[in-house]
């Protein structure tokens, strides 16, 4: 067998490592790959055209960012914060745990374009989550204002993650028949979302307590700093 | 019928705009790079199916090399100032959420409505993309709500787009560019020889081990790959279906639905998966490319311990 092409792989992580610029990374190992096992150039580029075409989809979720820059030019993200400014008791915790549910619920009801980074995330949660830890916490530092972000983006990926396979006709519960029908072990898309269910109560509680101690931590580094 | 290449073509229209202005962007001194990269994107979207496979792929060298070499840069796009939002703000009130609500509301009720009524059969819509169309029709109705009800400049929506694009930047195509990488490796065989290499280090014997070579193995491929979907073939036919269900009897469905939900654990932590991952950072403009991998690392890591524990109690505890 030819070990060759593996190189390529190493190629990826390396790059990524010494922060090489991801394109650049990504085109470099993919040609690396293909000669490496023995293909021409010419039939590595051509593979590369050929699935970077097929695979436009990908990017035509770009169409929602003029309808969402159009929003956030009329104060879409400032009215977001000011929603959350005016519900009593709101903190960043408690916003993003409804936020996971939310997205929970949805994705396992097969609902999984209904939010999304460029949907949801930048134009609402983002900024709600910011608000809510800055009421809560007073003016929050840099660093914390990024992790607070960075948090909502991540919260929205735990949700949709462990909660799509519940839903019966998504797309990895149809892989995963497909590939056991292969060998001749006949699935039913129910019997396998079902043991979805676990993972994803396991999800929610380990995430949910993650996001309630990051709300007690915001405030602490702030109380310890103003001790005499 | 409306199908996805008229989509692609609305797609490459914008961004064939953006590269227009991102030319005559005077406050961005890498202009000509700017239009140079969303200018090729708008070729694709609206060419790509004439152009050779080889054609294409000189894009993708070209998008790489302007993005690879710094080409890219930022203008000081005009937008509204932080007083003018707070204004307009307590202006419009909550009614702004409803253009930003009408998009997947659109998504969702369509593709239902397309299911389950007879509106199904009249074939509006090219049948495997119903969903990603409905989303572009969705981005159509709330940008006429937003020009009836708030009269902006047609300029100002395309320049607030471009606001957008511009501090993506480059990480706009890498998830596309990333399933590029999959097509080659697929093509290379990367993943029979992963697969065999795998298959290999697992000590006999014992079925908790082979659970946790399973999932292990699932997690640093999916890692590798940047997608479970592309791990699960792999890690199936070297160790899920020989040891777990053949060998030591396990219960398939339990092999197949955790196995997979232990991939989407190494999904969480890598930049490979662009889109979940580098996208959103950029989205967000944090400082820190990995900055939501971060914040995944503490969820992702309890979670797999979880599968492992899981998957054993349900193939083989419960099951035999």
């Amino acid at each position: 067998m030819n070990m060759w092409p593996l190189l390529g792989i190493a190629l990826v992580v390396a790059g990524f490592a010494l922060r090489i610029n991801p394109l650049l990374v990504v085109v470099g190992a993919a040609l690396a790959t293909g000669l490496l096992a023995g293909l021409d150039p010419v039939a590595v580029i051509a593979a590369i055209g050929k699935a970077f075409n097929d695979n436009r989809y990908i990017s035509v979720t770009w169409l929602l960012l003029p309808v969402i820059g159009v929003l956030e030019y009329f104060g879409l993200q400032q009215r977001a914060r000011s929603v959350i400014e005016s519900v009593r008791g709101a903190t960043m915790g408690k916003l993003l745990v409804t936020y996971l549910l939310f997205r929970q619920a949805t994705a396992a009801l097969g609902l999984t374009s209904v939010a999304g980074h460029a949907q949801t995330v930048r134009p609402l949660v983002a900024p709600m989550a910011e608000a809510a830890a800055a009421k809560t916490h007073g003016d929050i530092t840099e660093d914390e204002r990024e992790e607070v972000l960075a948090m909502a983006a991540a919260t929205d990926n735990v949700g949709l993650f462990f909660g799509e396979d519940i839903f019966v006709a998504v797309a990895s519960i149809l892989l995963i028949q497909g590939v056991f029908d292969s060998y001749g072990y006949a699935l039913t898309p129910l019997q396998l979302s079902v043991w979805a269910i676990p993972t994803a109560i396991c999800a929610f509680a380990i995430h949910s307590t993650r996001l309630m101690r990051m709300d007690q931590r915001l405030g602490q580094g702030r109380r310890g700093s103003r001790a005499p | 019928m409306i199908t996805l290449a008229m989509l692609y073509l609305v797609t490459g229209a914008v961004f064939g705009a953006w590269s227009i202005l991102s030319a005559a962007d005077a406050s961005n001194p890498k202009r000509w790079g700017n239009a140079g990269f969303w200018g090729l994107l708008a070729v694709s979207f609206l060419a790509g199916d004439a152009i050779p496979d080889f054609g294409n792929g000189l894009i993708v060298l070209a998008l790489a090399a302007l993005a690879g070499t710094g080409q890219l840069g930022r203008g000081a796009a005009p937008s509204s100032s932080a007083a003018q939002r707070a204004a307009f703000a307590a202006r419009f009130g909550n009614r702004l959420f409803v253009p930003a609500i009408i998009i997947p509301i659109t998504a969702f009720a369509g593709t239902l409505l397309y299911k389950f009524t007879p509106l199904g059969s009249l074939g509006l819509f090219e049948e495997r993309w119903v969903t990603l169309i409905l989303l572009g029709l969705g981005v159509i109705i709330a940008l006429a709500v937003c020009m009836i009800w708030l009269r902006p400049r047609p300029i100002t929506v395309l320049e607030e787009g471009r606001r957008l694009i511009d501090s993506i930047g480059w990480a706009a195509v890498l998830p596309q560019l990333l399933a590029s990488l999959g097509a080659v490796f697929a093509l290379a065989g990367v993943g029979e020889v992963i697969g065999s290499i795998a298959g290999e280090a697992i000590p006999a014997g014992s079925p908790f081990l082979a659970v946790v070579a399973f999932a292990l193995g699932m997690v640093i491929f999916t890692m590798i790959m940047g997608n479970a979907f592309a791990a699960f073939p792999v890690m199936a036919a070297a160790i899920g279906i020989p040891l777990l269900v053949v060998a030591y009897d396990g219960n398939p469905a339990v092999v197949g639905a955790v196995g997979m939900l232990a991939g989407f654990c190494g999904t969480l932590l890598t930049p490979m998966a662009a889109n979940f991952n580098i996208v959103p950072a950029a989205l967000l403009e944090l400082k820190n490319q990995n900055g939501v991998i971060r914040q995944q690392i503490g969820t992702a890591l309890p979670l797999l311990v979880c599968n492992i524990v899981i998957l054993y109690v349900g193939a083989f505890v419960l099951w035999n």
